[in-house]
């Protein structure tokens, strides 16, 4: 109600001095904020408006002006939210997306109106392909990267075969082929469940079980992680069959799965103990500002975010109408990201590495992920020749 | 072997889902009461039974002490919220039971946060069993099976047997009669929503390891729900058992050997986009088809 009032009130605002908008810096932030998945679109708010606390909540001198939208994890909400955001809003970056699906869906609205979309999570192949665009970054990965290094690092540990399993969407399938992409040994098998209301993993477990696969590997985001992992470790497969994971095991789902995730490694191209000074900045300011809570993967790339967006604001001294200008100069991923430096692809996805995580008991003897090994070093999606950008 | 398992998973699953559809269908049949809420009190029994057993760090009083509070929680909705929607029409009822949907949902956030809690089980339950040999099977969802069945025998007896279950029977026939009879039918609605919600917290907490506990857990499975109690018929508990059953093999079995079967004339990739959505299709079909053939449902409760 509150919230209405003020989008009026701004909204009323706008139309009357249409010269005031063009003082403040204005960015739409869409992600889930409901349901069973919020707490990963809290976790992205949080790092944002730490990342713009730290910027004095100011890009060039010209305050920021965030609204946050939430797409209740569902393609269509997301869409509407974000036609909002740039139709009568009139933002000037979109930021967020979780999930891949909710971007497919909401991508057209944004490119159309040629207004820059940032995405702190969502890596669908499309966007690295064919439908790659001037006004599309990335601030995380294509998926098929992060299963990718993770068959990499499963061909070094000498597994010979692997079962996979993944919810039936659009990063579902993504990340099964990555895996495949990488993985030398042989495939026995591979499930798909219905997404996202399947909840109980009885039967493809029992099938992975009696498929004498030497390796599991799931990609199970969010809540469904914590119910995979709880119900492998209770099935007594863990014992049995070690499983491999991409974005299953994050600081939200640990306290959750607890020591059922103890042992179980995860790819990832962020790991919150990397040892350059701005992460270790992002991990305790974020733990001094938001105290019970650690920092994931998703709220470091949302913080990177907003030093994407910060630079090009800068480069074109707070004049954001100079969209060439500010496309080149975010082309150069000219700040300092908490994942290390990197550099963009021709199709605005991040050249990166990616790390080995493994869940360990930290000094206070509570659960925590930690860097390992680096797996591969400056990987790069296998969707850019496809991308018709030069 | 794996057929053996995969009917387990499925008898497991099916359950599971009776505890649930099983006080929906006494309060829908009984009451002729919607309640869209019944998910919420399947989520308060996963909360309160993760908070009782951090609290007391047993999971045995942290069970028993949720079920009484679900059973409070219930009599206490039912007193002050729902017992001025029962002359009113369904849409009505509806509507206020959606509203308290959304009023627990951030009544949770609130007191709970919005990340979610874990509730571990003690390690007894965490090993497998070897039920015939060769075939294991996880401790916890064998005690689901065995509590579940408990419960419906239990539930048969008090229904079929006992003064209580003779007026829950006769409400369920004929509501105003029962009224007329000297009964006071108000504390015997007070009585069966307070089951009811006992049954719904039942189900949550049980299904609260397996899968985690959390905001709007009980809305996607409450749609099964209702499909049992439309397949069974409403209000009839043996309706609800069978149901049950029907649905939890179908929607694992179909999940287990479907995508298999699909590949035999799909090509792979096709086979396995096509099959989980094939499968999730299944029960569904299956309502229609009882709506078709029968109406009321298959195992329909006496009626008037």
């Amino acid at each position: 109600m509150k919230k209405t009032f003020w989008l009026a009130g701004a909204m009323a605002l706008a139309l009357a001095q249409p010269a005031l908008g063009a003082d403040s810096i204005k960015i739409g932030f869409v992600s889930t904020f409901s349901g069973p998945t919020a707490a990963i679109g809290n976790d992205m708010r949080n790092s944002f408006e730490l990342a713009l606390d730290h910027m004095g909540r100011k890009m060039d001198g010209k305050p920021v002006e965030v609204i946050y939208e939430d797409d209740g994890q569902k393609p269509d909400v997301g869409k509407q939210k974000t036609e909002k955001l740039i139709q009568s809003d009139k933002v000037d970056f979109i930021v967020g997306y979780i999930w891949s699906n909710v971007l497919l869906a909401s991508l057209k609205t944004a490119v159309d109106s040629k207004t820059f979309l940032i995405s702190a999570n969502a890596g669908p192949s499309q966007l690295a392909g064919e439908l790659c665009s001037p006004y599309v970054f990335s601030t995380s990965w294509q998926n098929d990267q992060t299963p990718q290094a993770m068959g990499t690092y499963m061909n070094q540990k000498g597994v010979k075969s692997v079962f996979l399993i993944g919810p039936n969407y659009a990063a579902g399938k993504d990340m099964l082929a990555g895996v495949k992409s990488t993985f030398k040994g042989q495939v026995v098998g591979e499930e798909y469940t219905v997404w996202p209301s399947q909840l109980d993993f009885s039967a493809e477990l029992t099938k992975a079980k009696n498929s004498k696969a030497e390796s599991i590997f799931v990609f199970y985001p969010g809540a469904a992680g914590v119910q995979f992992l709880n119900q492998y470790a209770q099935a007594g497969i863990k014992a049995q069959i070690p499983l491999y994971t991409a974005f299953t095991i994050d600081e939200l789902s640990l306290p959750l799965q607890k020591e059922n995730a103890l042992g179980v490694p995860g790819a990832q191209q962020w790991v919150n103990d990397l040892p350059n000074p701005e992460n270790k900045k992002f991990v305790e300011d974020y733990r001094k500002k938001y105290p019970n809570l650690r920092p994931t993967f998703y709220g470091a790339q949302s913080y990177d975010a907003a030093q994407l967006i910060n630079s090009a604001v800068v480069a074109v001294k707070g004049d954001v109408t100079k969209k060439d200008a500010m496309k080149a100069e975010m082309e150069k991923a000219n700040f300092k990201s908490v994942r290390g430096p990197f550099k963009y692809g021709k199709n605005h996805i991040p050249i990166q590495n990616f790390y080995l995580q493994d869940v360990v008991k930290d000094a206070d003897g509570q659960l925590a992920l930690k860097t390992v090994a680096t797996i591969v070093k400056d990987s790069q999606d296998g969707f850019h020749d496809k991308c018709p950008m030069k | 072997m794996v057929l053996v398992e995969q009917s387990l998973n499925g008898l497991q699953f099916g359950l599971l889902l009776f505890l649930l559809a099983a006080g929906l269908t006494l309060v829908f049949g009984i009451m002729d009461f919607v309640n869209l809420a019944h998910g919420s009190l399947y989520m308060m029994g996963a909360y309160f039974a993760a908070t009782f057993t951090a609290w007391t760090g047993s999971f045995i009083l942290g069970v028993l002490l949720a079920l009484g509070a679900t059973l409070l929680l219930g009599i206490v909705l039912e007193f002050v919220a729902l017992r001025h929607l029962y002359g009113r029409d369904h849409l009505d009822q509806v509507l206020a039971t959606f509203g308290l949907i959304l009023f627990f949902n951030d009544a949770v956030r609130l007191i709970w946060g919005p990340a979610g809690l874990a509730l571990p089980l003690p390690a007894w339950l965490t090993v497998p069993v070897q039920i015939i040999p060769g075939v294991y099977y996880p401790a916890y969802r064998l005690s689901i099976i065995i509590v579940a069945l408990a419960v419906a025998a239990l539930l048969y007896v008090v229904v079929m047997r006992t003064r209580i279950g003779m007026l829950i029977r006769a409400g369920a026939s004929n509501r105003e009669m029962i009224g007329a009879l000297g009964i006071n039918i108000k504390l015997l609605f007070t009585l069966v929503f307070g089951l009811g919600a006992a049954l719904a917290g039942l189900a949550g907490l049980m299904q609260a390891p397996i899968l985690t506990v959390q905001i709007g857990m009980g809305e996607n499975i409450l749609i099964l729900a209702f499909v049992i109690i439309v397949i069974g018929g409403i209000g009839s508990i043996r309706g609800a058992f069978l149901a049950a059953i029907f649905v939890g093999m179908i929607d694992t079995l179909g999940r287990a050997f479907l995508p298999d079967l699909l590949r035999t004339v799909l090509s792979s990739a096709a086979a396995s986009t096509a099959a989980p959505a094939l499968s999730s299709m299944l029960i569904y079909l299956l309502m229609a088809i009882v709506l078709v053939v029968r109406p009321e449902g298959l195992f329909p409760a006496a009626k008037r």
